[in-house]
């Protein structure tokens, strides 16, 4: 009887301790698994728009994703939507549409189209149009708009100004 | 101490400390075989076998491989490819087993399946079994990673987007997971510590139990018939062999096994020798881009029909069909509501739903590999959801099965 009741306060014990142990563990694998310290400061990319081309795709690169950098020409912008509108980020008096350009159903990078003015994501047929809305499944929700802030004309990819504020605001970024 | 007595033969003297004469017997003169089966049995031992071949080529491969975003694609594709003596054999070795590996698991699993082997006693072989796929699933994946090559590294990209869980947008996880925004350095030197270390000495775990479960219950055989193992053994110890429905594991069956890992094994050296093109993706031959998907990106043939059941979906509707096609195999023993653990041509409408399921399964394939267009979309949507209704059904159409 003395017996069992050691034998019990021991494995209770033992029970307490290796608890404790685990737990702490495996909040320290969780944390190894982190992204690193250098690599979640990852800077900011400037891009200057003063150059872009209408209707030409260009591809910067921020945080090691594609960024969809697209002048929009004056029938590109008389033809759309107000809400295609409102996702517009007007640089030096041009609409643009600034967009990270990973597909968001499982983040293939979409093609421009220029006849069409629109983007075909080749891994499962989603589309999207030039403002960046999805315009077929699968992906669920249109191409999203990067932290900017505008200065001149030129944007740093990162920063949150007051134009990225504003669209945050108003609902347009998640 | 313990008291021993001096031996007097090597094989004594081990006896006295390991008692090798006791598990020899337990694990081959005395372990029962039925006779009544086929080469479909001999598959366990082909992908044992498989398995070792890819433990050992991957081992030749780790001396030059070099797990940095820099230097990977290089240290494959120029040095084990061109520099080292053979380091071509052990990569088409490697690569050829990996894709054959999956080959040989459907035909276990179907056979499995066919036969009824995975109830009455049999629930731990199928799940283990399962446990195995799943775990084969995440070795060629994390393996895919290592060349660093275009189809990697967006493999790579897409299959980690899917722990997002769709709407419930979690990039943290996805983040997590990868250890960077992107796949890039994290996330290449863990995936080969998966690759290399981790998720084999899981499959070795697994197969331990694999193996374990298959001692009481002992393999099913062609008719599925009910014997007692015990009477069967003391007629084959009495040297009533014929009328005996079992033989020794060892070497009597096992030579048996052995033929048709030989038979295999000449088949698996045409393929490496001659035609292991398809077990290499081209687009896989070009260095990781970042910046640059490739135009169609889908995955190796062995993971196609899952791939096409999330594609014809939105992305919630289709991530829940993907994870229901991943689950839905472990539950077999327990969706299977008849009694009757007999060959499936035995079975009435169970054996009409074998052949739908491994004919929808083969379509989901072929259409994973065509694009997403046009009449191939329909037939994908419609074999994706044959495969969700032909689950749907089964518990039905068992329940009311006559008991044979
Ligand atoms: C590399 C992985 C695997 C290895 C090394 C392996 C090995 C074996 C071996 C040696 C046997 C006994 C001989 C035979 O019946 O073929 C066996 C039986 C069995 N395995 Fe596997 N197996 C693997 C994967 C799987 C998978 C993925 C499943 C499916 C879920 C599975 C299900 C079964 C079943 C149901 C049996 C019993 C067959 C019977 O009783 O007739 N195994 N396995
Ligand atoms: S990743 Fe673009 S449609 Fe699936």
């Amino acid at each position: 009887m003395e017996n069992e009741s050691r034998r019990g306060f021991m494995g209770k014990a033992f029970g307490a301790v290796s608890g404790v142990g685990a737990v702490a563990s495996l909040y320290a694998m969780k944390r190894s698994w982190d992204p690193l310290p250098s690599v979640a400061a990852a800077g900011f990319t400037t891009v200057d728009l003063a150059s872009a081309e209408p209707n030409a795709l260009v591809v910067e690169k921020w945080r090691g994703k594609p960024i969809f950098i697209l002048k929009k020409t004056p029938e590109m912008v008389a033809a759309q939507t107000e809400e295609a509108t409102a996702r517009d980020v007007i640089v030096g008096g041009e609409n643009f549409l600034i967009a990270i350009g990973l597909c968001t159903h499982l983040g293939c990078i979409p093609s421009y189209r220029k006849d069409s003015s629109d983007f075909l994501c080749a891994c499962h047929g989603g589309k999207f149009d030039s403002s960046g809305i999805d315009t077929q499944l699968p992906p669920p929700s249109p191409l999203v708009i990067p932290p900017f802030k505008i200065d001149g004309t030129t944007v740093v990819l990162g920063e949150e100004g007051p134009e990225y504020a504003k669209m945050k605001e108003s609902g347009l970024i998640a | 101490m313990a008291h021993f007595e001096k031996a007097n033969s090597l094989n004594e003297w081990l006896d006295q400390r390991l008692a090798v004469n006791t598990l020899q017997r337990v694990l081959q003169t005395e372990y029962w075989i039925p006779k009544n089966i086929n080469f479909l049995w001999a598959m366990g031992m082909v992908l044992a076998i498989t398995f070792g071949i890819l433990l050992v080529s991957g081992i030749f491969l780790l001396m030059y491989y070099q797990p940095n975003v820099d230097t990977a694609f290089d240290s494959v594709n120029y040095t084990i490819m061109r520099e080292v003596g053979f380091g071509w054999l052990w990569r088409h070795v490697h690569a050829v087993a990996a894709s054959v590996v999956f080959l040989i698991i459907y035909i276990h699993m179907f056979t499995g399946i066919y036969y009824g082997s995975y109830k009455k006693g049999r629930e731990i072989i199928w799940i283990s079994g399962m446990l195995l796929f799943v775990a084969f699933s995440a070795e060629a994946f994390s393996g895919y990673m290592l060349p660093w090559g275009q189809m990697s590294y967006w493999a790579g990209m897409v299959i980690t987007n899917l722990f997002s869980a769709g709407s419930l947008e979690l990039n943290g996880v996805v983040e997590w997971i990868r250890g960077d925004y992107v796949p890039a350095q994290a996330f290449l030197t863990r995936f080969f510590m998966l690759h290399v270390l981790l998720i084999p000495l899981a499959i070795l775990a697994l197969i331990g139990v694999h193996f374990g479960a298959l001692r009481i219950p002992h393999v099913n055989n062609q008719d599925g018939e009910e014997f007692d193992f015990d009477v069967e053994a003391e007629k084959y110890k009495a040297g009533d062999k014929k009328s005996s429905k079992v033989i020794a594991f060892a070497n009597d069956f096992l030579s048996k096994d052995m033929f048709v890992v030989a038979v295999y094994l000449v088949f698996f050296f045409y393929l490496v020798f001659w035609n292991y093109g398809f077990a290499m993706d081209p687009v896989n031959f070009d260095p990781a881009d970042g910046l640059k998907t490739p135009a169609h990106i889908y995955p190796e043939w062995y993971f196609l029909w899952s791939y096409e059941i999330l594609r014809p979906f939105s992305k919630d509707i289709g991530l829940i069909a993907f994870a229901f096609a991943q689950v839905i195999f472990v539950l077999l023993p327990f969706l299977d509501r008849s009694p009757n653990a007999v060959p499936a041509r035995r079975r009435g409408l169970f054996f009409i739903w074998f052949w739908l399921m491994l004919i929808d399964m083969i379509a989901l394939t072929a259409m994973g590999k065509l694009p997403p267009e046009g009449i191939y979309s329909t037939i994908g949507l419609v074999a994706a959801v044959a495969f969700i209704l032909l689950w749907i059904a089964l518990p039905i159409i068992t329940m009311f099965e006559k008991k044979v």
